[in-house]
């Protein structure tokens, strides 16, 4: 019992560390309909910033200060949003097809970085001994799972409220004025290329910090956690979740990740071993074939976006 | 400085040119980037290798080198057979996913579509080969000298000439024929031209067709000079958009020149930075070119 309860918190911690990843990525395209193909890129961005900052001195990567964790998540932060911010420079005031290229090329050069800048990044082998949140109870696993849960649910709730609260601010309805008619935004005048950049390397802070907590939840990244199978598991939580809507992209983010897991635990129970790399591919294709689906039939997601005009306002 | 990097480049080049010009004619005609484009390299490149391997099966000489090159006549019919399959396969794509949102949702709803399918048809392929490479051939070739330091294969010289005789025919019936000019009047103005009585779906499918056939052609060069393997498309993406883009979208001179480009970039930083850096070279040309010129070297402005 105490192993199970133990395994839906570490389970809960993995899905609600996804979920804010969901929320950048809603604050990018929910809002503002910025489409970003790089999520992996900017969440291992996120990971590693942390990692370097935290881990202590090593011989195996640059680096190795050995701050404290806070500090790693907030470089994390910042290290993610300065780099969107340079790509949404560059492409941002550019069709919008611009943006998805080139930040599909930022995920490719960041693994490619990851994988091969071996003195800063420790190369295939990855970074270890990420320290971990609450580590003093780690003989404990139920406190210490419970405890980490704890703590990415109130930075869950933390992050909601805030974005909740950008939603409503003038700020949040520039952006959807933006996202909805360019030109009707632009001769109220209202910027549209400096709004998205601010939405832009904000969401990408926000993909940052998520990919900061799960090396912090694991203690161990390696560059082939951020392919692009990462990115695409997170646009299917936000659209199946319902892009727009910040409780749909929590939602998204827990239930995609409960059938991602509880699929991956079947494939590894039912599968014999030789076939279990063919079996994931399939699972692969099922995503896939599932996110061309709700496109298709149910663009909105489960709890779509809904007409927000002021908090003054009764809806 | 030794002048092979030149050479190694000028091939992947046009095997990116290929690919590249499918890219920027989805790109200019239906007016999105097309995600899912390498898996029609990847996927051309495994139908061929099924029609090679059929024909060797059937007919004992199909195998069988011809003259200085390492493949038979088994692999000239596959190609032949390949292409249309491909061009099939992207229309098919077409009919059950782009089709249906291009007309009720924005353009990047069917951008974000062409992601989820790219990753459903390269996962489908590992299902189905495994991640195991696989090879057209298995016969060793001595490179000839041309001097200077270079060298090169004769299967290079044929898939360079390849290139050269398809990019040629394709620029013929893009500037000569009706579908060509229909294909231009819709990729300067959709409406214009349907009122104008230009079957525009025809020309959909005429550019579907075209840019699956020249992405099998690009994947069995890939096939025949590195290995198939089911990323083998996936890999050459972000090299395709830096062609499609670098040419100015739309232009199918353009794109090969932007795909030489590349592709001789990526040699060069192999040949001095490093060969694990290759892939880094298309998006440092990438991201140079949104800031210098974005509507390309040999694009017009919007």
């Amino acid at each position: 019992m105490i192993g199970f309860a133990s395994y839906a918190f570490f389970f809960l911690t993995t899905a609600l560390s996804y979920a804010i990843i969901c929320l950048g990525l809603n604050l990018q395209w929910g809002q503002t309909g910025l489409f970003n193909v790089g999520v992996a890129g900017f969440v291992g961005i996120g990971a590693y910033a942390s990692a370097l900052l935290t881990t202590p001195a090593t011989d195996a990567h640059l680096m190795g200060w050995g701050l404290p964790i806070a500090a790693g998540w907030l470089g994390a932060m910042l290290v993610s949003g300065t780099a969107s911010a340079l790509i949404g420079f560059a492409t941002l005031r550019l069709r919008s097809d611009y943006l998805a290229i080139t930040t599909f090329g930022v995920a490719v050069t960041i693994h490619l970085i990851a994988l091969n800048a071996q003195r800063l990044t420790g190369g295939p082998y990855g970074i270890a001994f990420i320290p971990r949140p609450f580590n003093e109870v780690a003989d404990r696993p139920l406190l210490f799972n419970g405890l980490n849960l704890a703590l990415v649910a109130a930075l869950t709730f933390v992050l909601y409220i805030a974005s909740e609260r950008l939603v409503r601010s003038p700020w949040g309805r520039v952006l959807r004025a933006i996202r909805e008619d360019e030109r009707a935004a632009a001769s109220l005048g209202k910027s549209p290329s400096l709004y998205r950049l601010q939405a832009f390397a904000l969401g990408g802070a926000v993909m940052g910090l998520g990919g900061a907590l799960q090396a912090h939840f694991i203690g161990f990244i390696a560059p082939d956690n951020y392919l692009s199978s990462l990115t695409f598991l997170v646009w299917t939580m936000l659209i199946i979740g319902g892009s727009g809507n910040n409780r749909g992209a929590i939602l998204g983010g827990v239930l995609v990740w409960a059938l991602w897991s509880a699929s991956g635990v079947a494939i590894g129970a039912i599968v014999p071993a030789e076939q279990q790399a063919r079996a994931a591919a399939l699972k692969i294709v099922a995503v896939g074939v599932f996110l061309a689906l709700a496109l298709l039939l149910r663009p909105r997601g489960l709890i779509g976006e809904r007409t927000v005009v002021s908090r003054h306002l009764d809806e | 400085m030794n002048l092979q990097f030149l050479a190694d480049g000028i091939l992947t080049g046009a095997m990116i040119g290929l690919g590249a010009i499918g890219v920027t004619l989805t790109y200019s005609i239906l007016r999105f980037a097309n995600f899912a484009h390498g898996e029609f390299i990847a996927w051309g490149a495994y139908l061929a290798l099924g029609v090679a391997s059929a024909s060797g099966w059937l007919v004992a000489g199909a195998a069988i080198p011809i003259g200085p090159l390492s493949f038979g006549w088994g692999l000239v019919l596959a190609l032949l057979i390949a292409m249309p399959l491909t061009g099939l396969l992207a229309l098919a794509l077409d009919w059950a996913l782009f089709a249906r949102l291009r007309d009720k949702a924005s353009s990047i709803t069917v951008v974000m579509a062409s992601f989820g399918a790219s990753m459903a048809l390269r996962n489908l392929l590992e299902f189905l080969f495994t991640s195991r490479p696989a090879y057209f051939s298995r016969e060793l070739q001595i490179a000839i000298r041309l001097g200077w330091g270079v060298r090169v294969t004769a299967d290079q010289l044929a898939l360079v000439a390849l290139t050269a005789i398809l990019v040629i025919s394709l620029n013929l019936v893009l500037s000569r024929t009706q579908i060509g000019r229909s294909m231009r009047a819709v990729s300067e103005n959709r409406a214009l031209a349907r009122v104008a009585g230009v079957d525009v779906d025809h020309v959909v499918r005429v550019t579907w067709l075209i840019g699956g056939a020249l992405a099998c052609a690009s994947g069995v060069m890939i096939g025949l000079v590195v290995q198939i393997r089911p990323f083998m498309g996936f890999d050459m993406l972000l090299p395709l958009f830096a062609a499609a883009i670098l040419g100015g979208i739309g232009s199918i001179p353009g794109a090969l020149m932007g795909g030489l480009v590349v592709g001789i970039a990526e040699a060069l930083s192999a040949a001095t930075v490093g060969a694990e850096w290759r892939a880094a070279a298309a998006f440092v040309l990438l991201i140079g070119i949104l800031l210098i010129r974005p509507a390309g070297l040999f694009g017009a402005r919007e």
